[in-house]
C-alpha cells in the first residue's frame, strides 16, 4: 500500500515540476472530509498521488488539525481558530475564503496510523524542497520508514545535494530504502554495511525486521550486522547509566544545597525546606504568568528572569522565618523540628488555598528541549544538561562566597565560635538570619530548575525533603564538597540498581545501604574534623 | 444528650455555611435534610485528580435540590477531606456514617482508599458509590461501581492497539493495587488470548510521585526497536504522569512510534503538561469531554457556569458520579425511603442517561453499562475519539483470564444475594 503511494510520488516528483492545478484537486480535497479513517486513509493516498502541490499545506493542516469540513456544502477548508469563527483558506488556490462560524464545520480526525501515513507521504514530497532541513527532515523519515519506492526520487536527490550532513542523511536514507527493494543482493550487503556504521537504534530495528523476512545470504548478514550494532549500543548504555546517575545526582544537589547551609553550617533542622524549594517553583510560575500577560515579547527568556526572582523571594522568605520562628529555638533541635514541621504544613495549605490544588504549568523555553545525541547509543536531553551545569554554578558560586568573601567568613566564624566572632564586632544574629536567607534563597533557585523535570504542585517540596536530609547526612554535615559528593553517589548507585530491581526496590536498598554508611562513618562521607565540631 | 447538641450544632454550621456560600433557600417545609457524603481527597498527591469530583458532586446536589430535593426533603452534601492518605478515607466514611448520618457516600480513587474504607461500608450497612475505573476483584453488597472494570476498559484499548498492529508490550504502572491486579489480567490476555510471547511482554512498577524517569524510558525505547511495533500500556496514576509524559517528549518517543495508551490520564490530568508532544497518545475511558450530543453540552454548559470558569473540563469520573448521583436518586424515588437494603433492592435495573447519548443501567452485581471510547490526545488537552464500542459493554468485574476468579459471578439479587458466587461448585464465597 505505502509503496504503490511512494511509487507514484516519486513518479510525479520525477517530472521536477509543479503540475499544473489538475481539476480533481477540490474532489479529492474534499474526499478527506468523507467516511471514516480506512476512506479517509485513501483519500490521502489519491490526493498524495495527483502530485499536486498544493497536498503539502493540506496535509500539513490535516496533521495539525486544522482541516474542516463545512457541514452545509460538504466542502473542505484549511481553517484558523479566533474565538468562535474560522478564518478559512480554500486548499485548492491557497487563497482566503472568507469566514465561518465554528459550529458550522466539522473538524477533520486523524489516528495514529493516518499520522504516521501522512508524515511519510509529506517526506517523499519534501526530498526536493529549498530548505534544507526540510529535505533533512524528508530523508529521516525515509531512513525511519524504510521505504523502498523513494529509491529513484533519493538518488537523484542524492546526485543533486550539495549540502553536506544533509546528503549524509541522505545515503543513509538510500541504504535504508535499498534494502526493502528488489535491487541485486551485491547492493543491498554495501546497504547493510552502511547501516552498520550507521549505528542507530532505528537502523538496528530495520535489520532485525529484514532479517527476519529475507533470504540468504541477506538474512545472516542483517542479523549478524544487527547483533554488532546492539554490541556498540550496549557499550554506549554503561555511560548512558553515568550520565543519568549524573543529572539524577546534579537534581539531589540543587535539592540538598540549601539544607547543607541550614542544616550543614548551622545546625537546624528545617523540614520545611522542601517547601521553599515549592515556592521557588510557584515563583518560577508567577514570573510566567505576569511576563506572559504583560511582555509577550520576552517569554522565552521567562525561566532566567525568574530566577534572581525566586532567590530574592524565597530568601526573603527564609529572613522572616528564621526572624519570627528559628531564632526563638537555638539549641533545641526537637522544637526546632517539630515547630518547622507545622510551617511546612502551614506553607503547602497556603500555597495551594492561593494558587488551588491542581498542578501549574511552567512551559520549558524552546532552547530547552529536545536532546543532543552524541553518538547513537548517547544522547542528553537539553533540559537535563542545563540542570546540570545550573547546580554545578550555584554549587560553585556558593563556594566562592564561602572562601572568598567577607560575608562568607562572617558565616564561618559565627558557626565556629560564637561568643569570639560577636567580641571581634561580627553581628551574630543578623549573620544568622542571613545565612539562614541564604540557604532558603538556593533552595528557591532549586525550585526553579525543578520546574522543568517535576510538577508544580503543592506537594513539590515533599517528594525532595527525605533525598535532601539522606543527601547531607551521608556525605557529611557542615562540608559542602561532602554534600557534591554525596548527590552525585547516590544519583549514580540509584540509576545503576534501577534496571535490575526496579525504581521501587531501588530507592529501599540505596536507604538501607545509607544507614548501614551511617553505623560505620556516623559523620559521613566528608567528616568534619576538629573540637568546635563536638559542641 | 452531648451527641444531641453536638448534632445540632453541626447541622447549624452547615446551615450557617450552606448560607454563606451562597446556595439558594428552599421553601421546605421542615429542616430535615438527607445527608450526601462525599468522600475525595482535596489535598496531597491525588488532590489533582479528586478535587473536581467534589465540585461536581456539590453541583448535582445542586441542581437536585432545584427540582424540588428528594422525597420532599432537601439534600445536603457533606464535605470531608481525606487528604490522600489511605487510613484517613476509612475515618472520614466512618464519620460520615456515624457522625453526620449520611445516607449513602460519593467518594473515593485510588484502589487503596476503596479498600481502606470497605468494611466500614460494610460494617455500618451504608452505601458508597464509586466512580473510578478499578482492577476488579470485589464485588460488594454496598458499593455500587460506577466506574469501568477491567473488560470495560482494558481489555477494549488492549484490543484497539492489537487491531493496529501492536506485537510488543509495555505494561507501566504506579505500584499498588489497581495497576498490579489489572497487569495481572492484562499479561494473562495477551498471554492466553492474543498469544503473546513471555519475551515481547515488559513490565515495570514505579511509586507513587515518581520523577525520575530517564532509564525508564529509555528502556522503552530500547525495548520497542526490536524491529516490531510496540506500545506501552500505563496504569500510572497521580502526577507521576506529568514528568513521565515530559520525558517522552524530551526523548523523542513520538505517538506514531511507540503509543502510549493511559487509563488513569483524562482531560483534568492533562491540564499541567505542555501537550504538543503527547500528540496521537491515547486515553481509553467510557466519556470524553469532547463527546458531540446534546446532554453533554448542557452539562458541560451547567458544570462551568457551576464553577465560574469556563476552562474548566469535564472527565469521566465525573460522568460516572453523574450516572450514579441520578440512579440514587431515581432507586431512592422507587423505594420511597433511603434505608440502604430497600435502596440496594430497588436500583438494580435503574436506567438513566450517560452523557455519551445513551443510557447506564445498573446490573445485579453493582456495575453499570458503558461504551467504551478510545481517544487521542489533541494540543487543546481534549481528547479525539478514534474508535468505540458499537453498544454498551456490560462492567465484569471477576475477570475471565484469572484462574481464580473465572469461574465467580456477582448478583445481588435475592435469592442469590452474592458477591462471588462460584458457578463449578455452586457456593457463595468461593473467591
Amino acid at each position: 500500500m505505502r509503496a504503490t503511494v511512494f511509487g507514484l510520488v516519486m513518479l510525479v516528483c520525477l517530472l521536477a515540476g509543479l503540475g499544473p492545478a489538475f481539476a480533481g484537486t477540490a474532489e479529492l480535497v474534499n474526499a478527506l472530509g468523507q467516511g471514516d479513517f480506512k476512506s479517509r486513509e485513501q483519500a490521502i493516498t489519491a490526493l498524495v498521488v495527483s502530485g499536486d502541490a498544493t497536498a503539502v499545506p493540506v496535509l500539513d493542516a490535516l496533521e495539525a488539525g486544522n482541516l474542516f469540513l463545512r457541514k452545509t456544502d460538504q466542502h473542505v477548508f484549511i481553517g484558523k481558530a479566533d474565538g468562535d469563527t474560522l478564518s478559512l483558506i480554500d486548499p485548492a488556490t491557497n487563497q482566503p475564503a472568507g469566514t465561518g462560524q465554528k459550529f458550522e464545520f466539522e473538524k477533520i480526525k486523524i489516528n495514529n496510523a493516518l499520522r504516521g501515513i501522512i508524515s511519510n507521504a509529506k517526506g517523499g514530497l519534501t526530498l526536493f524542497s529549498a530548505d534544507a532541513a526540510t529535505r533533512r527532515s524528508a530523508a529521516a523519515t525515509i531512513l525511519k520508514s524504510g521505504d523502498a519506492a523513494s529509491l529513484d526520487a533519493l538518488e537523484k536527490a542524492i546526485a543533486a545535494e550539495k549540502d553536506a550532513p544533509t546528503l549524509a542523511l541522505m545515503i543513509e536514507a538510500h541504504a535504508a530504502a535499498l534494502l526493502n527493494s528488489q535491487r541485486p543482493d551485491a547492493e543491498k550487503l554495501s546497504a547493510i554495511d552502511a547501516l552498520k556504521k550507521e549505528g542507530s537504534r532505528d537502523s538496528s530495528a530495520l535489520l532485525v525486521q529484514l532479517g527476519s523476512n529475507a533470504q540468504e545470504p541477506i538474512k545472516s548478514a542483517a542479523l549478524a550486522a544487527a547483533s554488532s550494532i546492539e554490541n556498540g549500543l550496549a557499550a554506549w548504555s554503561f555511560a548512558q547509566n553515568i550520565w543519568y546517575g549524573l543529572s539524577l545526582g546534579s537534581v539531589l544537589l540543587l535539592a540538598a544545597i540549601g539544607l547543607a547551609i541550614t542544616f550543614g553550617v548551622m545546625g537546624i533542622i528545617n523540614m520545611a525546606h522542601g517547601e521553599l524549594v515549592m515556592v521557588g517553583a510557584y515563583t518560577a510560575y508567577v514570573v510566567q504568568q505576569t511576563i506572559a500577560a504583560r511582555f509577550p515579547g520576552v517569554q522565552n527568556e521567562a525561566l532566567l528572569i525568574s530566577i534572581p526572582g525566586a532567590f530574592i523571594v524565597t530568601g526573603l522568605l527564609g529572613m522572616a522565618i528564621e526572624r519570627c520562628i528559628i531564632r526563638f529555638l537555638y539549641g533545641r533541635p526537637l522544637e526546632t523540628l517539630l515547630a518547622t514541621s507545622g510551617l511546612s504544613l502551614i506553607l503547602q495549605q497556603a500555597i495551594r488555598s492561593i494558587f488551588g490544588p491542581t498542578n501549574k504549568e511552567v512551559s520549558a523555553p524552546s532552547w530547552m528541549s529536545g536532546a543532543i545525541n552524541i553518538t547513537a547509543g548517547l544522547s542528553f536531553t537539553v533540559n537535563r544538561i542545563t540542570i546540570m551545569i545550573f547546580s554545578v554554578a550555584i554549587f560553585a558560586a556558593l563556594m566562592l562566597l564561602m572562601k572568598r568573601s567577607s560575608l562568607g567568613l562572617q558565616m564561618r566564624s559565627v558557626t565556629q565560635n560564637r561568643p569570639m566572632a560577636r567580641a571581634m564586632g561580627i553581628r551574630a544574629a543578623w549573620i544568622d538570619t542571613l545565612t539562614f536567607g541564604l540557604g532558603s534563597g538556593i533552595a528557591g533557585l532549586a525550585g526553579v530548575a525543578l520546574t522543568q523535570i517535576d510538577n508544580v504542585s503543592p506537594n513539590l517540596g515533599q517528594n525532595y525533603i527525605i533525598d535532601s536530609f539522606l543527601v547531607v547526612v551521608f556525605g557529611g554535615v557542615g562540608n559542602l564538597w561532602g554534600t557534591l559528593a554525596g548527590a552525585l553517589t547516590l544519583g549514580i548507585a540509584n540509576k545503576f540498581l534501577e534496571p535490575f530491581a526496579g525504581a521501587v526496590l531501588g530507592k529501599i536498598i540505596i536507604l538501607v545501604g545509607v544507614i548501614l554508611f551511617i553505623q560505620k562513618k556516623p559523620r559521613g562521607l566528608f567528616a568534619l574534623k576538629g573540637r568546635w565540631v563536638e559542641t | 444528650m452531648t451527641t444531641r447538641r453536638g448534632f445540632l450544632r453541626s447541622a447549624a454550621a452547615f446551615g450557617a455555611t450552606a448560607a454563606a456560600m451562597g446556595l439558594p433557600q428552599y421553601a421546605f417545609a421542615d429542616g430535615e435534610t438527607i445527608k450526601v457524603g462525599i468522600l475525595h481527597s482535596l489535598s496531597g498527591t491525588m488532590a489533582i485528580s479528586e478535587t473536581t469530583l467534589k465540585d461536581v458532586m456539590l453541583m448535582l446536589i445542586e441542581q437536585q435540590n432545584a427540582k424540588g430535593g428528594l422525597l420532599g426533603k432537601k439534600l445536603e452534601g457533606v464535605v470531608v477531606d481525606p487528604a490522600s492518605n489511605w487510613p484517613l478515607f476509612a475515618e472520614k466514611a466512618r464519620e460520615l456514617i456515624s457522625k453526620d448520618k449520611c445516607v449513602a457516600t460519593f467518594g473515593c480513587w485510588t484502589s487503596v482508599s476503596r479498600k481502606s474504607v470497605l468494611p466500614v461500608y460494610e460494617e455500618l450497612n451504608s452505601l458508597l458509590f464509586y466512580p473510578v475505573q478499578y482492577e476488579g476483584e470485589e464485588s460488594s453488597k454496598n458499593v455500587f461501581y460506577t466506574g469501568a472494570a477491567p473488560n470495560q476498559q482494558a481489555i477494549p484499548a488492549v484490543d484497539y492497539l492489537a487491531a493496529q498492529g501492536v506485537k510488543r508490550w509495555v505494561l507501566a504502572g504506579t505500584d499498588y493495587v489497581y495497576p498490579r491486579t489489572t497487569n495481572k489480567i492484562l499479561e494473562a490476555y495477551l498471554t492466553d488470548v492474543l498469544k503473546v510471547a513471555k519475551a515481547d511482554i515488559m513490565i515495570n512498577y514505579t511509586p507513587f510521585g515518581h520523577s525520575d524517569w530517564q532509564t525508564i524510558v529509555s528502556d522503552v525505547k530500547k525495548f520497542g526497536s526490536a524491529g516490531k511495533k510496540t506500545a506501552v500500556v500505563s496504569t500510572i496514576n497521580g502526577d507521576a504522569n506529568v514528568p513521565f509524559y515530559k520525558e517522552l517528549g524530551s526523548q523523542g518517543v513520538k505517538a506514531t512510534d511507540i503509543p502510549v495508551v493511559a487509563f488513569s490520564v483524562g482531560e483534568e490530568e492533562l491540564a499541567g503538561i505542555d501537550k504538543k508532544p503527547l500528540v496521537g497518545h491515547l486515553a481509553a475511558w467510557n466519556y470524553f469531554m469532547s463527546v458531540d450530543n446534546p446532554t453533554n453540552a448542557a452539562f458541560i454548559k451547567s458544570w462551568q457556569t457551576f464553577i465560574k470558569n469556563d476552562k474548566r473540563v469535564t472527565n469521566d469520573p465525573m460522568e460516572a458520579h453523574f450516572i450514579g448521583f441520578n440512579m440514587w436518586v431515581a432507586a431512592v424515588t422507587k423505594a420511597g425511603t433511603t434505608d440502604s437494603d430497600a435502596v440496594q433492592d430497588a436500583i438494580i435495573g435503574v436506567t438513566v442517561p450517560n452523557l455519551t447519548g445513551g443510557y447506564a443501567a445498573m446490573l445485579p452485581n453493582h456495575h453499570i453499562t458503558k461504551p467504551v471510547l478510545i481517544g487521542e490526545i489533541q494540543e487543546s488537552g481534549q481528547f479525539d475519539i478514534v474508535w468505540q464500542t458499537p453498544g454498551l459493554v456490560a462492567g465484569d468485574e471477576w475477570s475471565d483470564y484469572l484462574p481464580g476468579s473465572k469461574d465467580l459471578i456477582s448478583d445481588w439479587r435475592k435469592p442469590l444475594h452474592c458477591g462471588n458466587f462460584n458457578v463449578k461448585t455452586a457456593k457463595c464465597g468461593g473467591a
